[in-house]
């Protein structure tokens, strides 16, 4: 086998060192009762042809986002990555290394992460951010945890334009913790702030909102800081931050995002990685790690990660999260596209994926029967059809065009929204591209 | 020479530049020139805006690179780093394995790497299959009959498995407060029952590291919800009575909840199903060479017992002549369905690479595998448990555990010890965990070390043993001498945080 070393000389010599008379004598410990006495039902190994044979024939059997028009969205961004990102985290010294314990020689990862830090704590206007979550709705579920420590209060009133996987993942860690999650169907802010009690520790929002559109925040800010709740504000599409103003800027207590849209493709939901910024204040009811910046014995600057005496290896059941193997290398991919972009590109990839998508609502709203429910938007807008969405999408990813996200796939109790559909676009979305989900849209619905 | 100064002398020779793993890497920030930028885009089409008036105002204070001084930059960063491709990794219970490349590549197949998680079921069935696939070798290596695939990591796992607990027991309309974690247990046991609302019950280890089992059933009881064991346990020894502990705790009407962190060990010889237990997280990224990447990502799915299978989380991926389907919503046969524990439908990516290391082992394979991890601890165990101190008497799994007993009076302590290994050009062991022995060494080799690799590892250990009984102390004070860095001072970083970069650091400094 192609992944290991020892020979039958290795073992025999090892054996004879160890003084057992056999592999299968080092289980000894393991009662006969419980030991497996067949092989288990499974193939036998293959080689590297094999496998690639089988694996590009199951790949082989999914309609690609690239293969066409594509314009899903809905918390997963199909961005362009420059090819440098994947060379560089490809690197083994990046990606077989494990999480940075003795900073000695784990300073590449360290440094990164505290690049990584400052990039999303600037692109955020937050003061501190940590080394990433496993992705946006455990960060947002995270995130009231810590509103709930803070303010010793148990109660998170979550906006209806807040993704529904991230409210329903907040909902479920509320059911297990002991939280109450209580969903209002608007992101009004006059109405989130009649959802507020003296029991309510934070608010839950999302800019741009699971509709798409966007909002100023700050009222809800105000009157969270007034009444001693927290706000926290999620951000799904990562890139808006070049483009709109920022949740710091509007009041923000904790922001939550998911970073997946920067360095990393689609990967069919997954891994991704959650960013989690907050306010100095907070640092020390963080969840997740950090990485520091300190001396060595020599003076020189180094890295560390610190303020662990909130983790699980040291307080175990008094840790202000259980969280240990987070998104590491997806955050090393988010920090070198960032890196790349900087400040110009940033802004540039941001303007770019807005111009896309007012022009490919221009051409959409033009088709009879179509509406738009946004006001205003970044690059992800909701339509509302003369049909089902849902039957518009199966119908058009039959011409091969990955039309948008029917509404009803994540909300499918609402009957009411079973004729609205997502529609992004990026950078990546073509004049062409636009021109055939037009046609094939009044083509569907004529 | 060792492996670290060996990786040392090949950048100076390759970099040219002289000592590059040791200089200073500037940050991104300080780097900074205004107007570059390191990817051109074309300019945008002239649209109205339909921002609502909130533009972004003022600078965000991003720094601007060129593509050559970006890839420099990490480049060198990277250098800074140990990684199992520059030398064996000993981290006890980390399981650092190999990381094949057949896997990245394979990944990277754009009709796995780039499908949106929620397009149209029928473009995805390939997906579909390959998760069902994944699916059906763990279900039949863990002799469990469902697998929840969802879990991010192993304590994402946890909490999976510790809610589908909590929702069994509600739905048998009990209120159970009591999670029962052996002191040997990693930290995310408590974090995670603390987290789903539990109070943490310890139990000690008997004189052989294993559950002391009376203790246990003196605290079994109506109020308790659960046992978290790991097995083989973090000593590196079998948990031999588990089919008792099972048989006791599912007498008192609790569940069984297995830590799989070490299932490396078990591969083809133990199903976990067979011991009895209720459910249990399997770390792709240890047993089934999913590359750490520095800290993650990971992917825990949680393999179920048919009494907790009702419970696992959404979504579901069910399968009939039409083809596969995933079930999203909590009605219908997942009516019971603990809820969406995050996002979408679990790791993708790591669910490729670890189908594709299964099959390369195949069903057959696996045995040898599990036989060679363990054959690995053991002989590293023979060949130092006269110059170490193992914890425990007895043949080890797949990790070895050695406290401080030998350091005895020298005035060299775990760390010290630890810090001097990587100047023998080797990674140090996990250090100071578990926490049921004074100052832990728990050394986990795998099965991909050859015996010359291990040969040499013992040799630099041994080395160091006698050096510590030479009482040579001020040596280990000050090691590592060798590396990028040497010791950090972790307190100053705790006590006064700095934990981002900003303009008036360097405005500092200049003054
Ligand atoms: C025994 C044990 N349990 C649980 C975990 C947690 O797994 P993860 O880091 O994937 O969350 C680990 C890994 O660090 C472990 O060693």
């Amino acid at each position: 086998m192609r992944y290991l070393p020892l020979t039958d000389d290795d073992r025999r010599d090892m054996l004879a060192v160890i003084g057992a008379a056999s592999v299968d004598d080092l289980f000894n410990d393991v009662p006969a009762a419980v030991r497996l006495k067949r092989p288990l039902d499974l193939p036998k190994g293959q080689g590297e042809l094999e496998i690639d044979r089988a694996f590009t024939a199951m790949a082989a059997k999914n309609l690609s986002a690239g293969a066409g028009p594509f314009f899903l969205g809905a918390g997963a961004y199909r961005h362009h990555v420059p090819a440098a990102v994947d060379a560089l985290i490809q690197r083994g010294e990046f990606l077989t290394s494990y999480t940075p314990y003795q900073p000695e020689i784990a300073q590449g990862t360290l440094q990164a992460l505290f690049e990584f830090q400052t990039q999303v704590a600037l692109i955020t206007d937050m003061d501190v951010a940590n080394a990433s979550m496993y992705d946006g709705a455990t960060a947002a579920a995270e995130a009231v945890m810590m509103a709930n420590r803070i303010t010793r209060r148990k109660r998170a009133v979550v906006s209806g334009n807040l993704h529904p996987h991230y409210r329903q993942a907040i909902e479920t860690y509320g059911r297990f913790n002991g939280f109450e999650t209580v969903l209002k169907p608007t992101d009004a802010i006059a109405e989130l702030i009649a959802a507020i009690d003296a029991s309510t520790s934070c608010v839950v929002v999302q800019n741009p909102g699971f509709f798409g559109g966007v909002q100023d925040y700050s009222p809800l800010a105000a009157h969270c800081q007034s009444v001693g709740a927290l706000l926290v504000i999620a951000v799904t599409e990562i890139v808006s931050l070049g483009l709109v103003k920022p949740p710091g800027a509007m009041g923000a207590d904790i922001v939550v995002a998911e970073g997946q849209s920067l360095g990393n493709s689609l990967e069919f939901g997954g891994p991704y990685l959650g960013l989690f910024a907050t306010r100095e204040k907070f640092m020390r009811q963080m969840p997740g790690r950090l990485a520091g910046q300190t001396v060595d014995t020599e003076g020189r600057r180094g890295f560390v990660l610190t303020l662990s005496a909130r983790e699980q290896h040291i307080r175990r059941e008094k840790a202000t999260s259980n969280i240990c193997t987070n998104s590491g290398l997806c955050a090393l991919a988010f920090s070198i596209h960032l890196a790349l972009l900087g400040e110009i590109g940033f802004q540039r990839l941001a303007e770019l994926n807005h111009a896309h998508a007012v022009q490919l609502a221009e051409r959409l709203t033009a088709i009879p029967g179509v509406t738009m429910l946004n006001d205003s938007f970044f690059n992800e807008f909701t339509l509302r059809l003369p049909k089902p969405a849902a039957l518009v999408v199966d119908e058009l990813a039959k011409r091969k065009i990955l039309a948008g996200v029917p509404v009803s796939r994540l909300l499918p109790a609402r009957a009411d929204f079973a004729d609205l559909l997502l529609v992004a676009a990026t950078e990546l979305t073509s004049d062409a591209d636009m021109a055939a989900l037009e046609a094939g849209l009044r083509e569907v619905l004529s | 020479m060792n492996d670290w100064s060996r990786a040392v002398s090949g950048f100076t020779i390759a970099g040219g530049g002289g000592r590059t793993v040791e200089s200073d890497e500037t940050l991104l920030f300080e780097e900074d020139g205004a107007g570059r930028c390191g990817v051109d885009l074309p300019d945008a089409p002239k649209v109205t805006d339909r921002l609502g008036g909130l533009r972004r105002e003022g600078r965000i204070g991003l720094p601007g690179l060129s593509e050559p001084q970006i890839v420099r930059h990490y480049t060198r960063l990277s250098q800074k780093n140990y990684a199992i491709d520059t030398g064996i990794y000993p981290l006890g219970s980390c399981t650092m394995k190999h990381n094949p490349r057949l896997n990245e590549k394979m990944a990277r197949l754009p009709g796995f790497a780039d499908l949106h998680p929620l397009q149209p079921m029928a473009t995805v069935q390939g997906a579909l299959e390959l998760m069902d696939t994944l699916a059906h070798w763990l279900k039949t290596i863990t002799g469990l009959p469902a697998v929840a695939l969802s879990p991010a990591a192993g304590a994402h796992g946890e909490m999976c498995g510790m809610m589908a607990i909590k929702a069994a027991l509600e739905a048998r309309g009990e209120k159970r407060v009591r999670v029962l974690v052996p002191e040997s247990a990693h930290g995310t046991n408590p974090a995670t029952a603390a987290a789903c609302g539990y109070a943490i019950d310890p139990i000690p280890a008997d004189a052989r590291g294993r559950v002391d089992l009376a203790a246990l059933k003196a605290k079994l009881g109506d109020d308790v919800a659960a046992i978290m064991l790991t097995n083989p346990n973090t000593c590196g020894l079998f948990e031999d009575q588990s089919p008792q502990i099972a048989e006791a705790v599912h007498a008192a009407g609790a569940y069984f909840y297995l830590d799989g962190a070490n299932l490396n060990a078990l591969l083809g010889r133990v199903r976990p199903g067979d011991l009895g237990i209720d459910c249990m997280h399997i770390n792709l990224h240890k047993t089934f060479s999913t590359p750490h990447g520095g800290g993650g990502p990971g992917s825990g799915p949680v393999a179920m017992a048919a009494s907790l299978a009702p419970y696992a989380p959404l979504p579901w991926l069910v399968h009939n002549a039409q083809g596969f389907r995933l079930i999203e919503d909590a009605k219908d046969e997942a009516a019971h369905a603990l809820g969406r524990i995050k996002a979408f439908h679990g790791q993708m990516g790591m669910f490729v690479r670890a189908l594709a290391f299964m099959m390369s082992h195949g069903g057959d394979g696996m045995a040898r595998l599990s036989g060679d991890a363990v054959l690995n601890a053991n002989y590293l165990l023979a060949s130092l448990k006269d110059v170490m101190s193992p914890s425990f008497a007895g043949a080890a799994m797949h990790e070895v555990l050695f406290d401080d007993r030998f350091l005895g009076d020298t005035g060299v302590t775990t760390l010290d010890f630890a810090k001097a290994l990587i100047d023998e050009g080797y990674h140090p062991m996990t250090m100071y965990f578990p926490l049921v022995v004074h100052g832990a060494l728990l050394v986990e080799p795998t099965e991909n070390e050859s015996k010359a690799s291990l040969d040499r590892f013992i040799a630099s250990m041994r080395h160091l043993a006698a050096r510590a009984a030479n009482r040579e102390a001020d040596f280990f004070h000050g090691a590592p001498h060798n590396a990028p860095r040497r010791r950090l001072d972790e307190v100053a970083a705790a006590r006064k945080p700095i934990l981002r970069w900003r303009p008036e650091t360097k405005a500092d400094a200049a003054q």
